[in-house]
């Protein structure tokens, strides 16, 4: 590809990208607009989105840098509840908290909810630093069990008597202040992908590709290992938190047992499916399965042709779909639905290259 | 060409489901000419709470084959019911939720476990359309929303219920078990230690366990060494079956009681004989010879129905009537009877009906509150006996 | 505490250490050769339960233990066949995805097939006979658990030591090429290991489940997450570290949950794991430089 073509092609893209934002928003103002006849669509977009973002995050450290973290549950319950406490109305607090009150100093601190979510963003990244330097230390299949392990420990505490006062423990928070309209949700999730998607362009995110490729060659070209899977991770697991809090935002109530492990599995569909390493596929990605498993709900329900019930149809079904799926992508198209390529990256880029970094291998390495 | 492919499939995917989100009005008009109105069923079918979701959507099924003509404006609607599965999950509980309102259903019956339907109650009360809780028993499914009702009594309730049962019986020693994380458990064992604080029963111990846990013997046996009368373990049926076994081996021989989750006849099968003797709170109890009105129309069948258990057995179930089963049936007649008084499908006037609705049901007499929350001062307690739950007394608080 | 309260939390640890050995043992083999975590074992596990319940209901019980067993080694060996021989060449983070995708699997067709509902465990006769001994009470497989787990783990050591497979085993573990340059055929061997894993998996669920009485679809997740970490505590490939990494887990997490603080049982096990691999990453037995990584 020579560079005249190729910034012919920057400039296509660039242009397609914007018309599907301005499609994107039209669309969802004219649904804002109808709200109670298309709700079942919006909130399936909101959905989305917001795992579209969690998708993002969990590829930034798994896709991009190589490492295989499991943790994603446990950083959304981070950023969640952080996101909940700090924007639950006042006056319902009392409510929400109605069997073992809330901590004297939480009791009045509400705060815009962009900045709730930063804030969730950050703790979550707080605990990834921490978490971080004895974790990153791991080789790739015991980093994934540790930081499981961690996200399973984060789930314990939230919901442990110790902290009933902050995390109303067992009994969930609820009242959390949804998204007012699904352009909010449109604007955060994409505030959060472009961010993202700058990272992974600038030299931070080479940096992180280079880890992925070949930790020697990266050392010996004096890329900092350690600090390169660090910040990866924190990174990762800031946007992780951010989408935990959008979440919460979308479901308006939470607790300990919406972020189980199967939480990360959903997320790991999800990058698997769209292709691991590709922005564009954990996006799309992320629409396809939310979507797929709506629009899949008749699976679950009893279909009777002809007077007679078809016995596959029962409710679990459409899980199995999704499971077998799974695992014909793992096995036969091992770069997901788009391949590894991106439907359009090049776009973010300033400086062309000859290069094509689309085809660049998944993450991993023997 | 292959990214202009996935984004032309992107737009599909976006495009067909605003097509099959909207686009529906109120009342439709089937195939053979008549007009319907749809009842929205929003209850697990699958997951942890799957087995007690599907007892109360027969209940509601059953309701719905006696009750499926309703008068409006003097036009006569046939009432259809539009099931979705919430998966006991909170996350597919909105979605599931946002489905009933895509589908224009004018009310809602549902659901088995108190937090799928708060998640819920949020998008309910946005839509306004008016839900009927079954056996949600939390007090924040209705607390701060004037759009949830419930055909069944609370948490408080029933810990304050057992604790009664306790006082009564002359138990003095009591141990608690919870399950961490878990409102229902946590809330039910909460409110019964603060009535045995009232009533001056001792609670020598308290113990907790994670979602999950398999092995209670840890638990049990330091349960064993505090000595007590009577222990009480609301839990999913999923674990009841482990604690009665597991407490039972290690020679733990007092009594053990539960809410109205245990109420289940898995639970007996499951735990081998070692159920016998185990005490719950109930919403009803099932008394064939006895019944009158509602009641007996739900028990005995009409010319329409012949009898709930007949009907149960003719899906395949145990024939022992879940009284979960009754309270689905409640929810959907007090939803019908409302619509029915509202004259009317808009979710507005039916809220305003229901609030002044009375009358009386399978399960007692039915009325709801300022909170939404039904009139009830009286709970059922069952024991196992001869592995069959029989109805022993009725407790009430006032 | 006093001493029956002592004793009888001991034999509650010791028998679901015994049952925690068990699996921990196929996670070591399987990791030893392959150098993957087999996110699935724990779900074979429940499977094997799933499969007990439903032979116990057709024929008698030694012949429906023999299906259960028969059964489940069968389908290790499949799973090893259909996910993660087709990837020996990938990248190590696609076998593991693989891995997740089996377990993902196992559970939903559980969950589709049997309902989310606990299943009722069949009792095996004379297996659930209470013991009484003074004050302390239990039943005849919490004190068979750790006897039988000792047996096989005898008999195993033995195959691996003293037989030409278990050389075959051994070889393939250390490494991988020069074994199959030496006529070691590799898919037969990996079979093999998936099948002893699979074997022991049944007779711990057999053990752990007569114990428990209930089958679940998620039964397996959360005691295959424990056992591995039972395996990397051990020192990974270590059969005799396994055993005793089972051992040390179970009666662990009995005193944290008996000193009252069953918020932190599962969260104790991730924190031996992380310390574990932070101190002594071969674990307690594990050879040195066995990562070929």
């Amino acid at each position: 590809m020579n560079k005249m073509k190729f910034k012919d092609k920057i400039n296509i893209d660039l242009l397609i990208y914007i018309a599907i934002i301005v499609v994107s928003v039209i669309v969802l103002m004219y649904l804002d607009m109808n709200k109670f006849e298309y709700n079942y669509a919006i909130s399936i977009i909101e959905k989305s989105l917001v795992y579209a973002v969690v998708a993002l995050s969990m590829n930034i450290v798994t896709g991009f840098t190589g490492l295989f973290s499991l943790g994603q549950a446990g950083f959304m319950a981070l950023g969640a509840y952080t996101t909940a406490i700090l924007t639950i109305p006042v006056a319902a607090r009392p409510n929400v908290y109605y069997m073992n009150g809330i901590l004297p100093a939480l009791e009045n601190v509400v705060v815009p909810i962009p900045v709730a979510l930063i804030l969730g963003g950050l703790v979550a990244a707080l605990f990834a630093a921490l978490i971080g330097i004895p974790v990153l230390k791991l080789k790739s299949d015991y980093l994934a069990i540790a930081t499981l392990g961690f996200s399973e420990i984060i789930r314990a505490v939230i919901a442990s008597p110790m902290m009933d006062k902050i995390t109303n423990g067992s009994y969930g928070l609820k009242s959390i202040p949804g998204f007012k309209s699904s352009i909010e949700c449109f604007v955060f999730s994409l505030v959060c992908i472009v961010l993202m998607i700058l990272i992974i362009n600038s030299s931070t995110g080479r940096d992180f590709k280079a880890v992925r490729e070949d930790e020697i060659a990266a050392r010996s070209v004096g890329i900092n290992i350690f600090k390169t899977k660090q910040l990866s991770f924190i990174v990762s697991s800031f946007f992780t938190g951010v989408g935990g809090g959008l979440l919460a935002m979308f479901m308006r109530s939470i607790d300990s047992k919406t972020f189980q492990i199967t939480l990360t599995y959903d997320i790991l569909l999800i990058v698997v499916l769209g292709g691991i390493g590709s922005i564009t596929g954990s996006i799309v990605g992320a629409f396809f399965v939310t979507a797929g498993k709506e629009i899949l709900r008749f699976f679950d329900e009893p279909l009777v042709i002809a007077g007679t019930e078809v016995p596959l149809f029962k409710p679990g079904f459409r899980m199995v779909i999704f499971s077998i799926l799974l695992m014909v992508v793992v096995l036969f198209f091992r770069k997901g639905l788009l391949g590894g390529k991106e439907l359009s990256v090049k776009v973010f880029k300033k400086h062309s290259r000859k290069k094509n970094e689309d085809n660049v291998s998944e993450g991993g390495k023997e | 060409m292959k990214k202009f492919l996935s984004v032309l499939l992107a737009g599909i995917l976006a495009l067909s489901l605003v097509a099959c989100g909207g686009g529906k009005s109120q009342s439709t008009t089937s195939a053979s000419g008549e007009k319907v109105i749809k009842i929205g069923v929003f209850e697990p079918q699958t997951g942890e709470n799957g087995g007690g979701g599907i007892q109360e959507v027969y209940g509601i099924r059953y309701a719905n084959m006696i009750y499926n003509k309703v008068n409006i404006g003097g036009e006569e609607y046939k009432v259809e019911l539009f099931e979705v599965d919430n998966k006991s999950d909170k996350t597919e509980a909105v979605n599931a939720a946002q489905k009933l309102i895509a589908e224009k259903v004018v009310a809602v019956c549902g659901s088995y476990g108190s937090g799928v339907s708060i998640a819920a109650g949020e998008y309910f009360k946005e839509a306004k359309i008016p839900a009927m809780g079954c056996s949600c028993t939390n007090p924040q499914v209705t607390n701060g929303n004037e759009y949830y009702f419930r055909t069944c009594f609370l948490d408080p309730f029933q810990g304050t219920v057992m604790s009664s049962y306790c006082k009564n019986h002359g138990y003095s020693r009591v141990a608690v078990i919870t399950q961490l994380g878990d409102d229902y458990s946590e809330g039910l064992g909460n409110f019964f230690v603060k009535a045995c604080e009232k009533n001056g029963i001792d609670v020598v111990a308290q113990e907790k366990f994670q979602t999950n846990e398999q092995d209670f013997k840890a638990i049990l046996t330091n349960i064993k060494v505090a000595n007590p009368q009577f222990i009480f373990a609301p839990s999913s049926i999923a674990t009841a079956p482990l604690i009665l076994s597991q407490a039972r081996e290690l020679g733990i021989d007092c009594q053990i009681g539960a809410g109205d989750t245990w109420e289940n006849g898995t639970i007996i099968e499951n735990a081998h004989g070692a159920a016998e003797g185990a005490v719950v709170t109930t919403f009803y109890e099932a008394d064939p010879d006895k019944a009158t009105g509602e009641e007996a129309i739900f028990l005995n069948g009409n010319g329409t129905v012949n009898g709930f258990s007949n009907y149960l057995v003719s899906m395949g179930q145990p024939k022992d009537i879940p009284a979960v089963s009754a309270l689905g049936y409640d929810a959907y007649l007090a939803v019908f009877k409302a619509i029915e008084a509202a004259g009317s499908t808009d979710g507005n006037a039916i809220r305003e009906a229901l609030t002044k609705l009375s009358f009386t049901g399978v399960t007692g007499d039915i009325s709801f509150n300022a909170d939404g929350d039904a009139n009830k001062n009286a709970a059922y307690v069952k024991e196992v006996e001869n592995g069959k739950f029989v109805f022993k007394e009725v407790v009430k608080i006032n | 505490m006093n001493i029956n309260q002592f004793l009888q939390h001991a034999l509650t640890g010791i028998s679901v250490g015994g049952c925690y050995a068990l699996i921990a043992i196929g996670y070591t083999l399987v990791y030893g050769i392959l150098r993957l975590i087999n996110f699935a074992h724990g779900d074979i596990f429940m499977i094997a339960g799933y499969f007990m319940i439903f032979s116990f209901a057709v024929m008698p019980f030694p012949i429906a233990i023999l299906v259960t067993l028969v059964a489940t080694t069968v389908l290790g060996i499949l799973i090893e066949k259909f996910a993660y021989s087709p990837l020996r060449q990938a990248p190590r983070m696609s076998v593991m995805i693989s891995a997740i995708g089996v377990s993902y699997l196992l559970q939903n067709l559980a969950t589709y097939l049997f309902t989310a509902l606990p299943k009722a465990y069949p009792a095996i006769p004379g297996l659930k006979q209470v013991i009484k001994i003074g004050d302390i009470s239990t039943s005849l497989v919490t004190i068979l658990t750790p006897v039988i787990t000792i047996l096989l783990v005898v008999l195993l050591l033995w195959l691996v030591n003293k037989t030409k497979i278990g050389m075959a085993m051994r070889a393939v573990s250390r490494d991988y090429e020069a074994a199959s340059l030496m006529g070691i055929k590799l898919n037969k061997t990996i079979s093999f290991t998936f099948a002893i894993g699979s074997l022991l998996a049944a007779i711990g669920s057999i053990l752990y489940f007569t114990d428990r009485m209930t089958v679940f679809p998620f039964s397996g997740s959360l005691p295959g997450l424990k056992c591995f970490v039972a395996a990397v505590f051990g020192g990974i490939g270590s059969i005799p570290g396994a055993l005793l990494g089972g051992f040390f887990i179970g009666i662990c997490e009995t005193i944290i949950k008996a000193v009252g603080l069953s918020t932190f049982s599962d969260a104790f096990t991730f924190i031996v794991l992380i310390v574990m691999l932070l101190i002594k990453p071969t674990g307690l037995f594990g050879e040195k430089n066995i990562d070929k990584v």
